[in-house]
């Protein structure tokens, strides 16, 4: 690792993106965003979903052209045509997910492409030997002829970035790379990325856990909406101000008046319709316990990885567990599958329409009978009648837009598409009803029918679970926040405590003694 | 056909091309059959039809089930050696005076299992269908080979030539028995509950768990219900040939079978079965190879052509991007 003197530029940066903007088709992804890295700085990259994050990353890596504004590398303007050239350039990316290869042996991987050789011969001793006292001085001591999959998580994060600096890195991505990782494991991470900062290289580390921030970056860029939120120095900047800056406090500047179509007040009655008990999964969820009232709207606070989502989807079974159990209705769930759950009147719109929502090339009509095919059958066939009353009745109902019942629903639009899946879900004539980012991605007319039929629905008795990002939306729609940090519960917010400080307030406190960070 | 609607102004030139390559199959059939026509004697005549049934029924028999597992993003290779199973089963059970019906029911049986052992690979320990029939496939056979012994054996039950051979009003009994077949199970993938699963599954497999459907059991019927034609396309093959023979018999019926799904418009990608085309991709193909060999058309020349039409046919049936 020779210092390059031509690391020094005037600016001081050796990587700059300046006035930075990406369009996708319908959303601007990066609005004029800037961001520079010094050499030796760890620089926190921050931001709720569709802040812009990996887009950011994607731009300065060349996965991405630009749709305006430029990077410049050492000071000079470039363009990465591919991530390949971004690497060969000094610039590499350690992803959350280990890219290398599984099946051959560490030392393998981490000379990949380039091994010593003798007359094309591999040099087998010398490689692993290298690889030895490479790896040693990363804090891992492991068996290099193993495979790399032989290895935990953690070795084998370490692995891709030792890889990733004997590649002669300057700048290194870091895509929330500790969230697989143990406490043990995450120490060791972090005295190789000091070491690494030491030595002069600068580190980008996205992460979602504040306290990771605070503990390891020097400097933090916000993003919200595809736009630069603010640039600080970490030590002075404060939790809870940090926290505001993500959730954006003044979003609701937009033409709503600062309402959401949710009224957050029910007649909540004073039987349990779900109880969660100690939910517990590796990594993601550590003993969630709460209740669901009849006619309540619960909502999961907290930031994205959480652990919103992973309950949700545990409580339908969808999402296997280590301990913990439910009651549905007073009665416990045992060995609770998806079907066993819709069974027993829980049923759950999931966080990505289209990944795991619709069925795209089944028409609306097929889509919204879908789920309840089983329970209309009889002898495998549905009557065309009552399937056609069920479906034009939610059609009518819900206000879905489409030329027919028999259009393609990936033809739709999104927020037509997301009241199909709604429909899915009502004709099961439900209990209880689990809804992961209602409105995410959908225009704000649909997005108010949507709340509107949520609100609806539990005035007339569901109990509703609501994840949203949207903190106007949680905090209006909610009778009460059950708030989570890293997969446990943290807090919960009651009566007049439903409101954004609160909220804001809970989501930055500091762990308490006991609960691991 | 395509020519008329591409000189009426009105229709688009895109909308000409998307029916054109959803129904490029019929039109290839037209196609060939107005050069046939011409080309072969007595092409338009009772016993010629007589002879392309002969050859085609026990393909679209096979192929029926593949299409079936293809809407659901599979595929399914074991459906050769499960032909030379059905056709080890014969011989025995005539040896031991079985009664026809419950021959008939161990066969299918035979078919039944063997489509369960590959469905639960792929719907329980989430084998890639490939891999999961490939393995059945090529350990079937050899069981088939040992059950039976070495030598073919030949099969003289009147039952069981009647219905590979036999003849109704003119024509293969077995085209009836594959009529009837094909009605069958687009009545199960257009009306049932279990056709309507399959599509949704072969479409996102992840939303259709999560509507709660049951994926599993769906998949494992889908597996078994090919098994089960592929059963009955062997006793067809068994009664056509007078023998039985395990070592040879549906040999690379499994690419033939693919073929015409494909040659028919079912897309690879899953989500959608279509019957009639791929009776129709059974035909066309059936149609080229007799009219090429009667044009005495050199075999190796057969077989590029054959080539070309599949890449055709899976160029034709991508799918344009959705939204």
């Amino acid at each position: 690792m020779q210092e390059d003197p031509g690391s020094e530029t005037p600016a001081g940066n050796v990587l700059e993106v300046v006035d930075v903007s990406k369009r996708f088709p319908g959303v601007t992804a990066l609005d004029q965003v800037s961001f520079s890295l010094r050499p030796g700085e760890v620089h926190a990259l921050v931001g709720e979903n569709g802040a812009g994050k990996s887009t950011l990353i994607k731009v300065m890596t060349g996965v991405y052209d630009l749709d305006g504004g430029e990077v410049r590398y050492h000071g000079e303007p470039v363009t990465f045509r591919n991530p390949l050239e971004a690497q060969a350039a000094g610039i590499s990316t350690i992803y959350q997910e280990v890219n290398l290869v599984p099946l051959i042996s560490v030392a393998r991987n981490l000379f990949l492409g380039r091994e010593p050789r003798t007359l094309g011969l591999v040099r087998s001793g010398a490689m692993k030997a290298q690889a030895r006292a490479i790896l040693s001085d990363f804090g891992v001591d492991v068996n290099v002829s193993r495979p790399l999959r032989s290895l935990g998580l953690g070795a084998q994060q370490m692995v891709a970035i030792a890889r990733a600096v004997q590649l002669d890195a300057r700048v290194v991505i870091m895509d929330e790379p500790t969230s697989s990782l143990e406490r043990r494991e995450v120490e060791t991470l972090f005295r190789v990325v000091r070491r690494l900062r030491d030595s002069g290289i600068a580190i980008v580390y996205v992460s979602h856990r504040l306290d990771e921030l605070y503990e390891i970056c020097d400097r933090v860029t916000v993003l919200r909406d595809g736009k630069l939120v603010a640039v600080e120095q970490m030590q002075t900047l404060e939790r809870l101000r940090l926290v505001s800056l993500m959730l954006g406090r003044d979003m609701t500047s937009v033409a709503r008046e600062g309402a959401t179509a949710l009224s957050g007040d029910h007649d909540v009655d004073a039987e349990k319709v779900l109880s969660a008990h100690h939910l517990t999964r590796r990594h993601q969820l550590h003993d969630i316990s709460f209740d669901i009232h009849r006619g309540e709207v619960v909502g999961l606070g907290g930031l994205l990885g959480a652990g919103r989502s992973e309950t949700a989807r545990a409580i339908f079974g969808a999402l296997a567990l280590d301990a913990g159990t439910v009651d549905i209705d007073g009665v416990e769930a045992k060995h609770l599958s998806t079907s066993k759950a819709i069974k027993a009147g829980v049923v759950m719109l999931p966080e990505d329409r289209k990944a795991q929502g619709i069925i795209p090339n089944l028409s609306v009509r097929e889509n919204i009978i879908l789920a309840a095919l089983p329970r209309l059958s009889r002898f495998g066939l549905v009557s065309d009648s009552k399937e056609k009353e069920i479906v034009e009745y939610f059609i009518t109902r819900l206000r879905i837009k489409a030329s027919s019942p028999e259009q393609k629903v990936g033809e739709l639009s999104g927020g037509n598409q997301q009241k199909v899946l709604l429909a899915r879900l009502l004709c099961l004539n439900p209990k209880v009803l689990l809804l992961d980012e209602p409105t995410r991605g959908i225009d704000i007319g649909a997005k108010a029918e949507v709340q509107a039929v949520i609100d609806e629905l539990a005035r007339e008795g569901l109990g509703v679970l609501l994840i949203s990002s949207e903190i106007d939306e949680l905090i209006e729609g909610s009778d009460r926040i059950v708030v989570l940090r890293d997969g446990r519960v943290i807090g919960e917010l009651t009566g007049d405590d439903v409101d954004q400080d609160t909220l804001t307030a809970a989501l930055a406190a500091t762990p308490t003694d006991g609960e691991a960070p | 056909m395509a020519a008329l609607t591409m000189t009426r102004p009105t229709v688009d030139r895109e909308h000409a091309v998307r029916w054109l390559r959803s129904n490029a199959v019929w039109v290839a059939i037209v196609l060939v059959v107005v050069v046939d026509a011409f080309v072969i004697n007595n092409f338009f005549s009772v016993s010629n039809l007589r002879v392309q049934l002969y050859a085609v029924t026990p393909t679209f028999v096979v192929a029926l089930g593949m299409a079936v597992v293809i809407g659901t993003k599979g595929i399914d290779l074991s459906v050769g050696a499960v032909i030379a199973l059905a056709a080890a089963i014969v011989p025995i059970a005539l040896s031991h005076h079985l009664a026809i019906i419950l021959l008939l029911l161990l066969v299918l049986v035979g078919g039944a299992v063997s489509g369960t052992v590959v469905g639960s690979m792929v719907a329980i320990a989430r084998v890639q269908p490939i891999i999961a029939s490939l393995s059945i496939m090529i350990g079937l056979r050899g069981l088939a080979v040992i059950m039976n012994g070495s030598a073919d054996k030949s099969v003289t039950d009147p039952f069981i030539t009647g219905f590979g051979g036999g003849l109704w009003l003119g024509q293969p009994r077995m085209a009836y028995v594959a009529v009837v077949l094909a009605l069958i199970v687009a009545f199960l993938v257009r009306r049932t509950t279990f056709g309507r699963s399959l599509t949704a599954i072969g479409d996102n497999r992840e939303a259709a768990q999560l509507a709660g459907l049951p994926v599993r059991r769906v998949l494992i019927l889908v597996y078994v219900l090919c098994g089960v034609l592929a059963a009955i396309a062997g006793v067809m093959i068994t009664g056509n040939q007078g023998q039985a023979t395990p070592s040879a018999a549906g040999m690379s019926f499994e690419l033939f079978a693919i073929t015409a799904v494909v040659v028919g418009g079912t897309p690879l990608e899953g989500g959608e079965v279509r019957i009639f085309g791929t009776a129709a991709g059974a035909v066309l193909m059936q149609l080229i190879t007799a009219s090429l060999t009667q044009e005495q058309v050199q075999s190796d020349y057969l077989l590029i052509v054959q080539g070309a039409i599949v890449l055709l046919a899976v160029y034709a049936t991508m799918k344009r991007k959705l939204r």
